[in-house]
């Protein structure tokens, strides 16, 4: 591996809920490998006690949920609190895909989301690259938080 | 001069002996005996080996070149996993510590707490397998269980087999509390890198060294050169070869082996299981390739009641037994848990230990394989495995007491099978049946570790070929 991985991070990656489509977590996990992160990925129709124990065996900074059925609102519910009973309340939780049935502006979305407790939330097409940078920024802040 | 070799199996009832002529490859002389563990093992040994000489009319003992053993005997391999997550880390160790050939006494998962210890002090495990987290990932937890473990009694010898960044550790914790410490490669690398042989190793390594001694296993010193491994692990050796063959000499195919016996059910499988289909997802870590599990719930004597509780009325009904019977068969089950030097004698007592380890294999063999889900998602119906498919494994073989003396294993084996009743349980659809009626597959997998194209040519010599009944269900 040669890089020391806790330098970028470790991450969790999946597909939750009963969703089967995995080329935007595939195109987002190649992305932080190829950055330097330790991707674990769990693969599809991930629960949230699976994504929660992923984390707590591989002490991951992040989580990235994937989404593309539409009912991503039902399947992130309590997802934060979960978290917190796990002893993992400051884990960085990111949402992208196709998040809702009904087309709604996206800022709307994002509130949406961010009130069921996603640090970021990602339209479908979002670029790597914004996401990388997010993810390197939320993770330094934590880290000067927590010393 | 014939080229003699001897293997032993010190069980927990019977001392068994068998010599090879290795360069004839056959069996020359068999022997068995009650064990006695608790007073000399040598004892056992000797009268084993005594009627070992007298059925191969020659003085086998002194000529031969090499005498082995392995033991499932002073109570087996007692081993204590602790690990973190329980369907990931311990999970892991659980597999590569009933690979090792262990008897799982306890799991514990995340921190252990003092009442866990105090329990784990009463179990005394032989070792205890300490992993948890995967490389890189959680640090904290191993750290305290190597905490609460280094200030416990327990004279347990502990293989470290978790996160490698605290490995170090760990190490100076157990060892500066005098602990017996081995550490290896992390059990669960990362959640898709199941790494359970160096693991194995470990364990057997210490069985070996120092438990083989604890329990005065050594004392047959003179008459044996070592006790090299556990008995559960030289089957699971002696399956691995004989399906995948050595050298020049080919294997039997992928395999499963279903070892009834008085106390539990064991099933091996040396068969990668990977999804059949391109659109069935797998869930949960990978299964070890040469997979054991133990059913401590069903055993033909100290179990044999458990058995007919975990059928439950339906799987009994659906075996031929009459519902004004059921009391019956309750009433004679309980009987041999409480007589377990019970042996059979009439038609009746026969037909009920088969008919016991038909169920048996079945339950096992259910627990054992892989599982298909049908789930509902918005783009329709797919499925979901957990485990592994055996559907397509080659070949079932028999082996325990039972096996050795039952006149129909086939009907036995035949509840290990794929049955439409359940079809989404991935057990194995059309297989080859064998049986070990010579009672000698611990020595296949100790001779394995010398001669593996040895091994797998007497093996496929001695292991009977059974047809099934035509017309059985």
């Amino acid at each position: 591996m040669g890089v020391d991985n806790k330098l970028m991070g470790t991450v969790v990656t999946g597909v939750i809920g009963e969703d089967v489509h995995v080329v935007g977590i595939k195109i987002i996990e190649r992305a932080l490998n190829d950055a330097g992160f330790k991707v674990n990925s769990i693969g599809a129709q991930v629960s949230q006690e699976e994504f929660i124990d992923a984390v707590v065996e591989t002490n991951a900074d992040a989580i990235f949920i994937s989404s593309f059925s539409g009912h991503a609102a039902i399947l992130v519910r309590s997802f934060r609190d979960k978290c917190a009973e796990a002893g993992l309340g400051d884990i960085l939780l990111y949402i992208g895909g196709s998040l809702l049935l009904k087309e709604e502006l996206w800022e709307e979305v994002e509130k949406k989301f961010k009130g069921l407790g996603m640090d970021r939330v990602y339209p479908p097409g979002i670029s790597p690259t914004r996401v990388l940078e997010d993810l390197e920024t939320d993770i330094s802040l934590r880290r000067r938080v927590s010393k | 001069m014939p080229n003699i070799v001897i293997f032993v199996d010190f069980g927990s009832t019977y001392t068994k002996a068998v010599a090879f002529d290795i360069d004839e490859e056959r069996i020359i002389g068999q022997g068995l005996s009650e064990s006695t563990v608790s007073s000399d093992i040598a004892i056992g040994l000797k009268s084993a080996l005594q009627q070992l000489e007298s059925n191969a009319q020659q003085k086998c003992t002194k000529e031969a070149t090499m005498r082995l053993a392995c033991s499932s005997a002073a109570g087996g391999l007692r081993l204590a996993v602790v690990g973190l997550v329980p369907n990931l880390s311990l999970k892991a160790g659980r597999m590569a510590a009933l690979g090792a050939g262990a008897k799982l006494v306890e799991n514990y998962s995340f921190k252990l707490n003092h009442s866990e210890i105090v329990q784990m002090e009463q179990a005394s495990p032989d070792i205890i397998l300490l992993v948890g987290g995967t490389d890189g990932g959680n640090e904290e937890v191993i750290i305290h269980n190597a905490k609460m473990i280094a200030g416990s009694n327990t004279r347990a010898s502990v293989v470290v087999a978790g996160n490698k960044v605290c490995a170090d550790d760990v190490t100076n914790i157990l060892e500066s509390a005098n602990k017996y410490v081995k550490v290896v490669d992390n059990v669960l690398v990362s959640l898709d890198e199941l790494n359970v042989e160096p693991s194995r190793a470990a364990i057997r390594e210490v069985f070996m060294n120092r438990i083989v001694h604890a329990k005065g296993l050594d004392k047959a010193g003179e008459l044996v050169d070592g006790v090299i491994m556990p008995t559960p692990m030289a089957v699971l050796r002696a399956a691995e070869v004989l399906a995948m063959g050595s050298g020049r000499e080919d294997g039997l195919g992928e395999s499963v082996i279903v070892d009834v016996g008085g106390a539990t059910t064991d099933i091996h499988s040396i068969a990668h299981g990977h999804q059949k289909d391109f659109g069935i997802l797998m869930k949960g870590i990978a299964e070890p390739f040469a997979k054991r599990t133990v059913e401590g719930d069903l055993g033909l004597r100290y179990n044999a009641l458990s058995i007919v509780e975990a059928a439950g009325e339906v799987r009994i009904l659906r075996n031929g037994v009459r519902p004004e019977s059921l009391t019956e068969l309750r009433d004679k089950a309980k009987y041999l848990s409480e007589h377990v030097e019970t042996l059979p004698t009439s038609q009746i007592d026969f037909r009920l230990d088969n008919w016991l380890a038909r169920i048996a294999s079945e339950i096992a063999m259910e627990r054992h394989a892989g599982r298909l889900e049908q789930i509902y998602t918005t783009q329709g119906p797919i499925y979901k495995q957990t485990g592994k498919d055996l559907r397509e494994v080659r070949n079932i073989i028999g082996t325990g007491g039972i096996f050795a003396h039952s006149s129909e294993p086939a009907k036995i084996l035949e509840g290990a099978l794929f049955s439409n009743e359940d079809p989404l349980s991935l057990r194995p659809q059309s297989p080859e049946f064998f049986v070990d009626r010579r009672y000698i597959l611990y020595a296949i997998g100790l001779l394995a570790e010398s001669a593996p194209e040895k091994a797998v040519r007497i093996g496929k010599r001695y292991l009977e070929r059974v047809s099934r009944e035509t017309g059985s269900d």
